[in-house]
């Protein structure tokens, strides 16, 4: 769980798993899903236990989600916009989605 | 903009990584009229320690303090100098004769430079714990970024541990925030303290010391401080509920918490420049390998440095000057001296400076063994979910390093490419074997350092010798 | 205690050499001068295939497909063999053409392994394969192995009859005086009666030592890995027209491959990949395969092994040097062939003869007239 400080600013909508989902301007999809109260962003594909961002900054793939249908990409590091629809995966994730 | 096909084919400087380093080594060269790209997966510069400095929300000065907001000036500087910046760039190759392997904006495509400076900065080191893979427990540059990119401060009850400057940074921050820490777990050992004190002449007269004793005098009168913390796990179903630990030998101890944020110190992130064949070797004071440079740090391979906390961790102000001697070793390289450049002479003082204090802190903040070489169901590789015993049964069946480790167990073979258990494997193995992990080595790393879409591969531009299919039956 | 063979190179064939010999009673050394699997027989895609086989390695490779199937009964570990079948696909009516021309000529040789299928049975075969393509060879009992394990194995194996590994030791050069071989190495001498060459890359200079110089091209074939998707493909797709080797293991991840090549540095064991080639065998499976068009690859690499001017590699004694044998030069290919070929080379140095028919394979091939 975590608390927005500081100034606000533009709000830009995403879907998350199909539900709209309001991120601030400047969020990386990865902090926007944290910011939404999302515990876990993805679960694995050896266990299929529950994961969440770790570093956020690219090192660790533990953010992991599709974005507009391509999969596996690094939350953290890609910018929220307009639109957006980000489905979180689980297990291995389904091809060619 | 930001598409692939605004990238040129050549540059005379590629500079991989906007943090402290890039930034510098690519002012120098761009003043100095070299065409210039900086190349950078993520969406702002700064790297990670000015995290968002252009954009964060996080406006108020006194949370995230003077030393982020110096990141301002350098990053002004850079834009002003005519240097190309290539945002959300992911550089995924590098070769001997400097052909770069980049994805942005949706394509890739090779690019080539007459001299590359890699200024790929650190990572945190591997905190392998019981319950690390847990949701809710983040290392602690994790939630830092959160906090200056996104203003997001972590709510209920934070639990922050482990040891080192970033940890007490962040604590400082997250407090000036508004944020309310549970408890700090200091896992430093307390030896530590007194094998530093033999370095402590060079720290005192450091500028670290004065800031770094006020930062922890203050969050101390704050924050719960639980010291001497010997053993650490994370305990929960689906998410991180309690902290289990212990101080000394004292019985366990279990501590509700929402989440934790885990934190052992930084090491050079060595993936790119292992990939390109640059020489590294065992660094027994900082515990990680690290180039082998010269003074400029150029690498054995022509061309190619290393700037920043890649060359060897000594923090963001080092970092910069470290950038300029890379850019005017590159500025000298190809137009000789110029005149347009900074003083070296300059950047070698405050490097000193720096440098003579480095010791102490590496040995204050070393990192216990117990936290640095897990046992048992303790996950070592999170992607393929490789515990530490299963290396260790590996080890003792004939597996001898970490690149058979990779084919026996797939440890170090998930998307992470080992950035995320390599030193732990590395030393797990040695102290496995009874042998010193520079006789071990690191995984043996290469090319595409960062994942590639398949698409974006299959539409690279080709050369024309490339188009011929090849027929066969 | 000297040994009776001294086997040069621990690849898959080394090892498999070593194991039918020990077998066979002799007392056997292999020395590796790195570890054992550390090139090409590691490292490869694991292709277990006869399909679209140079005709005079189609025998070998036969029998070594018996071996395959009963992989445990060799060496107590099933080497992760799975058969699933190996498929090659044409896209268009005139590769589908060739392909039939290919499938007559081995028919006509008596194998009956290589069937052509037409459009419909490829899609069930293959049901994520492009609309586009018209019908495809299949070997049905055709699979893959995991390449480190089955050499882990078949060195396990052979260790537990006796044969003694030498890893991280370099061969610098052989003498032969009173009927034995001296071999020196970067560790001392060794000496032994027969001496067998399976050195891979390094073999050329082993012939070259021996006054048989071989045209032998060291190549590092590259692959490349995707993250893990969920499961699509069982058999290893191969294509008429273009370089490919295509199979999804069972974690998900897919790899590919078919012999896009990169530098091959073998004096420090080094390779350099060539992403303009990759970039084709990516576009290959873009092409064939629609569900592949979101991966991504994780990670590439490339091995080093020798190939032969003529695709087919070196069996047989030396030329020139009494009680030295040679097997290498198997470009590229020479996976499959490993259990077949290792009991081949323990049959050849312990009775002197096989009843594999082995001359296309002689060292002498490249001696030209002079």
């Amino acid at each position: 769980m975590f608390q927005r400080v500081g100034k606000s600013e533009a709000s830009v909508i995403i879907s998350v798993d199909g539900t709209r989902v309001t991120a601030r301007a400047g969020d990386t999809v990865a902090a926007a899903l944290l910011a939404a109260g999302l515990t876990s962003t993805r679960t694995t594909p050896i266990s299929g236990t529950p994961r969440a961002p770790y570093c956020m900054m690219g090192v660790c793939f533990e953010c992991l989600v599709t974005i507009d249908d391509v999969g596996n990409r690094q939350g953290c590091l890609i910018p929220v916009s307009e639109g957006m629809r980000v489905d979180t995966q689980k297990g291995k994730r389904e091809a060619g989605r | 903009m930001s598409a692939v096909t605004s990238l040129d084919d050549h540059y005379d400087v590629a500079v991989i990584g906007a943090g402290p380093a890039g930034l510098a080594a690519a002012t120098v060269t761009a003043t100095a009229g070299l065409s210039t790209v900086v190349l950078d997966d993520n969406p702002a510069p700064g790297g990670q320690v000015w995290r968002a400095v252009t954009t964060t929300p996080v406006q108020d000065r006194r949370v995230l303090g003077d030393d982020y907001w110096k990141g301002q000036e350098i990053v002004q500087a850079f834009q002003a100098s005519g240097a190309k910046h290539a945002l959300g760039a992911a550089v995924w190759s590098l070769s001997r004769e400097r052909e770069i392997g980049v994805s942005f904006g949706g394509g890739a495509r090779m690019l080539e430079a007459r001299r590359v400076v890699i200024a790929s900065g650190a990572l945190e080191r591997p905190f392998p714990i019981p319950g690390w893979t847990l949701p809710g427990v983040m290392s602690v540059g994790g939630a830092q970024t959160l906090l200056k990119a996104s203003g997001l401060v972590p709510g209920g009850r934070v639990v922050l541990a482990g040891a080192g400057p970033l940890l007490w940074l962040f604590a400082h921050q997250m407090l000036q925030a508004g944020g309310q820490i549970h408890a700090i777990l200091d896992t430093s050992d307390r030896a530590g303290w007194r094998a530093a004190l033999k370095h402590a002449m060079p720290f005192v007269t450091s500028p670290y010391l004065v800031k770094g004793l006020k930062l922890m005098a203050g969050v101390r009168r704050r924050v719960r401080l639980l010291t001497g913390v010997t053993s650490l796990a994370a305990g929960g179903r689906n998410k991180v509920e309690a902290v289990i630990f212990r101080q000394g030998s004292e019985g366990g101890q279990r501590m509700a918490a929402d989440m934790l944020l885990l934190h052992q110190g930084v090491v050079p992130n060595v993936n790119l420049a292992m990939a390109a064949g640059v020489e590294h070797h065992w660094d027994a004071q900082q515990l990680c390998f690290v180039p082998v440079l010269d003074t400029f740090g150029g690498t054995g391979i022509e061309g190619v440095a290393i700037a920043g906390d890649g060359a060897g961790i000594a923090g963001a102000e080092a970092a910069v000057e470290r950038g300029r001697l890379a850019g005017i070793a590159a500025v000298r390289a190809l137009k000789g001296d110029t005149g347009k450049l900074p003083d070296e002479t300059a950047s070698r003082k405050v490097l000193a400076k720096y440098d003579g204090a480095r010791a102490f802190l590496d040995t204050l903040y070393r990192p216990s063994r117990g936290f640095r070489i897990p046992a048992g169901d303790t996950i070592v590789c999170r992607c393929e979910e490789v515990t530490a015993q299963q290396v260790i049964d590996n080890v003792r069946i004939g597996c001898t390093g970490p690149n058979q480790l990779k084919s026996f167990l797939r440890c170090g073979m998930g998307p992470c490419q080992g950035r995320m258990c390599g030193l732990t494997v590395t030393e797990l193995i040695a102290e496995t074997r009874g042998v010193t992990p520079a006789e071990i080595g690191y995984y043996r790393l290469r090319p595409p350092v960062k994942p590639i879409a398949l698409a974006e591969l299959a539409s690279m531009p080709k050369t024309e010798s490339d188009v011929t299919a090849v027929v066969r039956i | 205690m000297s040994p009776d063979v001294i086997v040069i190179g621990g690849g898959l064939h080394g090892c498999s050499t070593a194991l039918h010999l020990a077998m066979r009673g002799s007392k056997v050394m292999l020395i590796e001068k790195d570890h054992v699997g550390r090139h090409a027989s590691g490292v490869n895609a694991g292709g277990v295939r006869r399909l679209g086989r140079h005709v005079a390695e189609i025998p070998l490779s036969v029998a070594s497909m018996e071996m395959w199937h009963r992989i445990r009964d060799l060496v107590d570990d099933d080497c992760g063999f799975e058969s699933h079948g190996q498929v090659k696909v044409a896209e268009d009516e005139a590769e589908l053409a060739r392909l039939r021309a290919r499938v007559d000529d081995v028919t006509a040789l008596g194998f009956a392994h290589e069937e052509l299928i037409g459009q419909q049975e490829l899609r069930e075969i293959v049901p994520a394969i492009a609309d586009h393509c018209v019908g495809a060879i299949v070997c049905r009992t055709d699979g893959a192995a995991l390449p480190y394990r089955t050499v882990q194995a078949f060195k396990r194996k052979a260790e537990s009859l006796g044969v003694v590994f030498k890893e991280g030791t370099r061969v610098l050069g052989l003498q032969r005086a009173d009927g034995v071989w001296r071999v020196e190495t970067d560790k001392g001498v060794e000496t032994a009666t027969v001496i067998v060459n399976c050195a891979g890359a390094w073999a050329g200079r082993i012939a070259e030592a021996l006054g048989e110089p071989v045209p032998l091209e060291v190549i590092a074939p590259m692959l490349m890995i995707t993250g893990p998707m969920p499961a699509f493909l069982q058999p290893v797709v191969g294509s008429a027209g273009r370089t490919l080797s295509f199979k999804q293991f069972a974690n998900g991840t897919v790899l590919i491959g078919g012999g896009h090549r990169g530098t091959a540095h073998p004096d420090d064991n080094r390779t350099d990949l060539d992403w303009e080639r990759l970039a084709i065998n990516a576009k290959t499976v873009y092409d064939l395969f629609p569900v592949m068009r979101t991966a991504q690859i994780v990670r590439a690499w490339a091995g080093i092994e020798a190939r032969m001017p003529d695709d087919i590699p070196v069996i047989g004694p030396s030329s020139t040097s009494e009680g030295v044998f040679h097997a290498f030069g198997f470009s590229a290919h020479g996976f499959q062939l490993g259990p077949a070929c290792g009991a081949l080379m323990a049959e050849l140095v312990t009775t002197g003869r096989s009843n594999m028919p082995i001359a296309p394979f002689d060292i002498r091939r490249f001696q030209t007239a002079a």
